[in-house]
């Protein structure tokens, strides 16, 4: 830590924003004021893939799968692409994974830094609306192909229920029902999720919900992870609900997983919804 | 002219130290105390918006006695450098010795800098580590110097004697609940007698080593507090102290000026500073003009002196006339204010 006096600015009054002071302080920290020279710098860095989201009485849950691939080369295979956002909400990443990894940084320290200032938490549509933010000012980035999109969801104690919220890489915010996916492969696993989700899902019931759904993801799409069985990697899941948040630990994942593969040796295509 | 006064190093630091300690006086204590998970802060402070101890980073807490604005200010400061310095570096790379120091040099360079005010706060910063005995307690002073307590430490109105309280019944190693009580039980303690201090107007909070989340900052709330202090006999609030007495209570009705309460309705009765460039004491009030000295003139005896301070309300004395020319008598029985126009 610095010997000195604390400068002037760090006693102005001012900004409960992080980012804000970051900006005013040290901009070379803030991932936004770096210029990129022109081009398409996509195929640079490993991707984040699929990330899931589902709500259920009395929570939300998100799970991601542990892939990080570049071009046709898998980065990493336990990649973490699921992070705790403060006590009552988590955001998980796809796009760009070094961006993003940094973007979560700077939102969780956000989320703090104003929790600290302030001594309230912000509300869940504020907290949505300052990731927005975030997003947007990554905008000159996107467009060059590094892009991020997060998936963020938490529980509203205000409103006493989990909710989910989608972004576009412009920084637009999206609340969603029920349930959402980002990522390549999100399509299956929305697709998955239309027929798997019901409205009367435990917490158990949505986390294994959500695996499946990762499971069908990996299954058509090449950049998104499966269970990993010989390694032991499964997907890493967060469950949240008014007692706060925290991370499913690997040995209960790893039961649902192996009861969710047990069931997919009898039928590989997963459960059967009814027809009618 | 007058020569500017000289004033010794020695009396210019004293007097700024006499100045900050009464400034620490009028509020009340905060007790820091070390027990078996951690750290613990205990403050009677009736607000319930205005905090005395709050959150810096994980393992690091800060708890302040003094003008609210100017220990608000350190802390916000405090989370900034702590939040900056987690977020170019790593959340391990924030430490309680660094914030102590940042601190330390801030108060130091304001107190024995001519220009500014010294600050009127002492503050605690402490950490704790995965063992007790990793557990820092540090005491700043208004003039910069950095102590490292241990055990426990009290700062505020009544510090002396709330820490000969502690010395007596302080017991290391101690559980949360005894650790409270311990430390309500010093916090009620006066050299007359002893005080239940009532739960709601207790401030407390602990950085507990236990906590499975990363922030290990933590407040007891009420409902807690009353568990945990159950069975003390009648609460008993204290009186209203110089801290928050003042704040919001609208203008007094007090026939004296006070210095020290900007909201009387009186004024006057308070000698204007000396002259800020030369330093001379005032040797009129700024009404009469300069010219003049500050002697009535023998032919109005019984008029005030332009040196005595008019009482409120009363029509300022007439400005002295100068000196009556010969061959022009006076006016008998009347003073001589210059007429106005129209009157006869």
């Amino acid at each position: 830590m610095s010997e000195s006096r604390l400068p002037t600015s760090f006693m102005t009054p001012g900004t409960s924003s992080f980012t804000d002071f970051l900006g005013a302080q040290a901009p070379d920290l803030l991932p936004s004021r770096r210029a990129v020279p022109p081009g398409d710098a996509g195929d640079l860095a490993p991707h984040g893939t699929t990330i899931v989201a589902a709500t259920f009485d009395g929570g939300v849950v998100m799970a991601g799968d542990r892939r990080a691939t570049m071009g046709n080369i898998i980065a990493q295979r336990d990649i973490e692409k699921v992070f705790p956002a403060d006590e009552y909400s988590v955001v998980g990443i796809a796009g760009t994974a070094g961006l993003a990894v940094e973007m979560v940084r700077l939102f969780q320290t956000e989320l703090e830094h104003y929790e600290k200032i302030e001594g309230t938490t912000l509300s869940m549509d504020g907290k949505a609306n300052r990731l927005a933010a975030l997003i947007r000012a990554n905008l000159g980035l996107a467009m060059q192909g590094l892009a991020v999109v997060p998936l963020f969801a938490g529980y509203d104690l205000a409103a006493g229920g989990g909710r989910i919220f989608s972004y576009d890489v412009t920084g637009g915010r999206y609340e969603e029902t029920a349930f959402h996916s980002v990522g390549s492969g999100s399509l299956f696993a929305r697709g998955s999720l239309k027929k798997l989700y019901r409205e009367d899902l435990d917490a158990e019931g949505a986390v294994t919900a959500v695996i499946q759904a990762l499971y069908d993801a990996a299954d058509d799409d090449s950049a998104t992870g499966g269970p990993d069985l010989t390694r032991r990697i499964f997907p890493v899941v967060h469950v949240i609900t008014a007692d706060g948040g925290r991370r499913m630990p690997d040995d209960e994942v790893s039961a649902i997983a192996d009861r969710m593969i047990a069931s997919r040796m009898r039928r590989p295509d997963g459960p059967a919804a009814e027809l009618v | 002219m007058s020569m500017p006064f000289y004033v010794s190093p020695e009396q210019l630091m004293k007097d700024r130290a006499d100045f900050a300690r009464k400034g620490i006086a009028r509020g009340r204590s905060v007790v820091a105390l070390q027990y078996a998970d951690g750290v613990l802060f205990v403050s009677e402070n009736p607000s319930q918006a205005l905090h005395k101890v709050s959150e810096i980073y994980d393992r690091i807490a800060f708890a302040a006695v003094g003008r609210y604005n100017e220990f608000e200010n350190l802390r916000i400061a405090g989370v900034r450098l702590a939040d900056m310095r987690g977020y170019a570096y790593d959340r391990r790379d924030v430490t309680g010795r660094g914030l102590a120091n940042a601190y330390a040099q801030t108060l130091g360079t304001i107190f024995s800098s001519g220009g500014e005010k010294p600050y009127e706060v002492e503050i605690f910063v402490a950490e704790i580590g995965d063992a007790p005995a990793d557990d820092q307690l540090y005491r700043l002073t208004y003039d910069g110097q950095v102590a490292d307590e241990h055990g426990f430490a009290v700062m505020g109105g009544a510090a002396d004697v709330v820490a000969a309280h502690l010395t007596e019944h302080y017991v290391e190693g101690a559980s949360l609940e005894d650790a409270v009580r311990c430390a309500v039980r010093a916090l009620g303690h006066s050299e007359t007698d002893d005080r239940v201090i009532p739960a709601r107007d207790l401030e407390v909070a602990v950085l507990d080593r236990t906590r499975t989340q990363p922030r290990k900052f933590m407040r007891l709330r009420e409902a807690r507090l009353a568990e945990i202090l159950a069975d003390r006999g009648p609460e008993q609030a204290d009186a209203a102290a110089p801290e928050d007495a003042l704040a919001g209570a609208g203008p007094r009705q007090s026939a004296t000026d006070d210095p020290a309460d900007p909201t009387d309705q009186v004024s006057g009765g308070t000698p204007p500073l000396e002259d800020p460039v030369t330093g001379e004491p005032p040797v009129a009030p700024p009404v009469a003009p300069p010219v003049v000295p500050p002697v009535a003139p023998p032919s109005q005896p019984g008029e005030r002196t332009p040196t005595d301070p008019a009482a409120p309300g009363e029509p300022r004395p007439p400005a002295p006339q100068p000196p009556t020319q010969p061959g022009q008598p006076p006016a008998p029985g009347l003073p001589s204010p210059p007429s106005e126009p129209g009157e006869a």
